[in-house]
């Protein structure tokens, strides 16, 4: 029963036209798929890393309002609970932190060599998120309008590869929990949701007659921007921040300028201080095509923790390859076409055999 | 060559290795309920740096690889038609079984939130971009078309009066008659995701060393499957032939060798190319982490290239070096690109704890004694004499 050779490769020949179809389809065409764009009303932060102050308040009000508990070593947990909050990085129980940049003697703030800066931590809410694009559930949403990138833990599985995906590490789950969840910031959503500005998440225009001040007044406002006191985390909309970014980016480096604080616009007394000595860049503006929290930093923001990334987001890549690869599922129905008609051609060769090798088999077998 | 008949091995079931495999497996217990009990930090070294550790990278990722020498013969059988090597396809499909349907035991333990896996079939949740999605579904149908592949040797095996009162007599037509579409699918879905288990990786971006993070790691991936599943094949024949003394598939896998190392070869070249072309092969020689890892994997690659096309590759103890070293290659380059080359910054390591590694251990080696119950009680092996080759019992 031994084929030809030339049997062999007409078959081979076949099969692998059927599999390379797609994989061919996958190399000449690849390419990322369309990148996204920032949502119309869309919201975010601008945190200005010259103008911090360290005081983690921030830290602390995040906390507060996420209902997130102090992190602390085991030593300092018996000596008095609740006062000292010791969180390294993000966790699963902290969701934003406040980290030092220290080289050298640390002579001065915001200088790369002997200096030392700030950096706060949390996510950017990307405007093509990874952890959305790996996510097999949906439990990752970013809302249509404002761009806020949420998590539902009703439909999380806990794979955590939004942990693996995010470019910047921001997905925290609780390993120490026997029914852990994700953490992430989600820019105080459920605060906003009470902000007559932000009521309706999916699009609401401000409701007439509301200011600035009002909404300041309900603290109705992402807790860290609310309570930051030199307006470093700045809370607004993302392009009337990205264009005071610009701003102060074109100011000379220790003139007085009024720093808004608390919300971008709002009628909340502004903090008057010396502008700092800006890298030349606004980070988020592109990075990984872009995110709705902008960064200003004295130090190049790779010594800040915040990567070199592309211009382009991971998750373009990835799902340009699924799309060329699945796209309406008909390279898989294709294949699968061809290996039906391959297996069923080569199977029925088998039935003769088969047949006797059940009968035989029933024969031996002592009952 | 004369038809094939399948039989069980017979023989003792409970011997010593059975034994010790059982002590493996019940630590693993000890410390999956502990896991339950106590949350994943409790037994493992995972964080939120390396949020996938060793049970999804060595018993999924690995674990899935080892498991297709079904889909690896299927293709060569039925699909380019190789008949010769029908004997080889039982045993490779038993294989299969085992590899895939503990590895989704293996995510079970490792889903964070598990109680939520059911979610993965809810179409409100499906997320059609996530690669993740298209593994976790296609690997679900696929252990389902293992099963059912493998039926026929359940059926085999009972008595036919059995077989008639449940009219199970139907079911076995009914398998035997649509037969080549489980064949087919058992081709089309491995395909599927095992090449998507490379696009899983593209998200990683800047954290994954560009010797491993390309666009052609969907193909690469699925090249090393079928690679692996071959050398599978050759390893799981010559171990089963050596202990338990039945006949040789030397000449048939002598054969096969020229085709494991065309695949070879083309991986290799396709590897290379790549970073030729993008320029990146500087890297492999930069003598660091990255560059040797890549290194050794070439090496582990290259080395059953040259076995398999010389004329050693008749030896049966060649072909069991040569299986050897491509599986370790295979296998290091999915724990390299998974977790080995994964750069997440911000000071992050990762090592596997011991109990981490001993759930691990554990389920290959429930998958070991479950591939010694089967081979030993049900028709899987074939043998071409008319004598039982089981030890009486
Ligand atoms: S920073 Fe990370 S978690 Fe936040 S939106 Fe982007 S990918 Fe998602
Ligand atoms: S851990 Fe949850 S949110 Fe993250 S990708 Fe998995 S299912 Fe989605
Ligand atoms: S926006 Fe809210 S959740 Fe996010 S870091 Fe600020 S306080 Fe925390």
């Amino acid at each position: 029963m031994d084929m030809s050779r030339r049997q062999f490769l007409r078959g081979a020949a076949g099969a692998v036209a059927a599999a390379a179809a797609p994989v061919a389809e996958a190399s000449a065409p690849f390419a990322p798929r369309e990148p996204k764009q920032l949502p119309p009303k869309a919201i975010g932060m601008l945190y200005d890393s010259t103008q911090c102050i360290g005081c983690k308040a921030c830290v602390a009000a995040c906390k507060d309002a996420n209902g997130k508990p102090v992190e602390q070593p085991q030593h300092l947990a018996q000596w008095n609970e609740s006062t000292w909050d010791t969180a390294m990085d993000i966790s699963g129980k902290t969701l934003n932190v406040i980290r030092v940049y220290q080289n050298g003697t640390m002579a001065e703030k915001d200088r790369e060599k002997d200096g030392y800066a700030f950096v706060k931590r949390h996510c950017l809410h990307c405007v093509d998120p990874s952890c959305i694009s790996v996510c097999p559930v949906s439990a990752m949403q970013k809302n249509p309008t404002t761009g806020i990138v949420t998590h539902n833990p009703d439909a999380c599985i806990g794979c955590r590869y939004c942990v693996y995906g995010c470019p910047f590490n921001v997905p925290q789950y609780q390993f120490d929990e026997p029914f852990g969840r994700i953490a992430k910031c989600q820019l105080c959503h459920h605060l906003l949701k009470d902000n007559p500005l932000f009521a309706k998440s999916d699009g609401a225009s401000v409701p007439a007659g509301t200011s600035a001040t009002e909404l300041w007044k309900k603290s109705r406002i992402p807790a860290c921007c609310d309570v930051c006191p030199t307006g470093a985390s700045l809370f607004g909309w993302v392009e009337e921040l990205q264009a005071e970014a610009k701003r102060r980016l074109a100011l000379k480096p220790g003139e007085m300028y009024e720093f808004p604080r608390g919300l971008l616009g709002g009628d909340r007394p502004s903090q008057t201080a010396p502008v700092g000595h800006y890298q030349p860049h606004i980070y988020g503006e592109k990075e990984s095509g872009g995110t709705q929290v902008r960064y200003l930093t004295g130090v190049p923001h790779e010594k800040l923790g915040l990567p070199k990334l592309p211009d382009h987001s991971f998750a373009a890549v990835s799902e340009g390859m699924q799309h060329t690869l699945y796209k309406g599922m008909i390279a898989p129905v294709v294949l699968l076409g061809g290996l039906v008609v391959l297996a069923r051609r080569n199977a029925r060769d088998d039935e003769g055999q088969k047949n006797d090798e059940e009968r035989k088999n029933d024969e031996e077998r002592p009952s | 060559m004369t038809a094939i008949t399948h039989r069980p091995l017979g023989g003792h079931l409970v011997t010593k290795p059975f034994l010790i495999l059982g002590l493996f497996v019940l630590i693993a217990a000890y410390f999956i309920l502990r896991r339950f009990l106590f949350g994943m930090g409790d037994v493992s070294n995972m964080s939120n740096g390396y949020p996938i550790g060793t049970w999804v990278v060595l018993d999924v990722v690995i674990g899935t690889a080892f498991g297709c020498g079904g889909f690896a013969m299927a293709l060569l059988i039925y699909i380019f038609n190789r008949k010769v090597y029908h004997p080889l396809m039982r045993p490779a499909l038993l294989g299969g079984v085992f590899g895939y349907t503990l590895a989704g035991l293996a995510v079970m333990i490792d889903l964070g939130r598990y109680w939520n896996a059911f979610n993965l079939l809810l179409p409100w949740y499906a997320q059609p971009n996530s690669v993740i999605f298209e593994v976790a579904l296609c690997v679900m149908a696929y252990i389902t078309v293992l099963w059912l592949e493998f039926c026929p040797a359940f059926l085999e095996r009972m008595s036919p009066e059995i077989r008639q009162r449940f009219r199970l007599d139907r079911l076995q037509a009914f398998l035997k008659r649509y037969m080549y579409v489980l064949i087919a699918l058992g081709v089309l879905l491995p395909t599927m995701h095992q090449s998507s288990l490379g696009s899983v990786l593209l998200i990683l971006g800047y954290k994954l060393s560009p010797l491993w993070n390309t666009i052609w790691l969907p193909l690469l991936y699925l090249i090393s499957a079928l690679t692996m599943g071959y050398g599978v094949v050759m390893m799981e024949a010559t171990l089963v032939q050596r202990t338990f003394k039945t006949p040789s598939e030397a000449a048939l896998f002598a054969r096969l060798a020229r085709v494991v190392a065309g695949l070879l070869i083309g991986y290799l070249a396709l590897r290379w190319g790549d970073l030729l072309y993008r320029g990146h092969l500087g890297l492999a020689f930069a003598g660091d982490w990255d560059g040797n890892l890549f290194l050794i994997e070439t090496a582990l690659f290259l080395a059953p290239i040259f076995v398999l096309l010389s004329r050693r590759r008749a030896s049966q103890r060649w072909q069991f070096l040569a299986a050897i070293s491509l599986l370790a290659g295979g296998s290091l380059y999915r724990l390299n690109s998974y977790l080995m080359a994964v750069q997440p910054g911000n000071g992050w390591t990762y090592f596997p704890s011991a109990p981490e590694l001993m759930i691990t251990i554990g389920v290959v080696c429930l998958e070991i004694m479950l591939y010694l119950l089967f081979i030993k009680t049900l028709p899987i092996l074939h043998g071409s004499t008319t004598e039982s080759h089981g030890r009486p019992s």
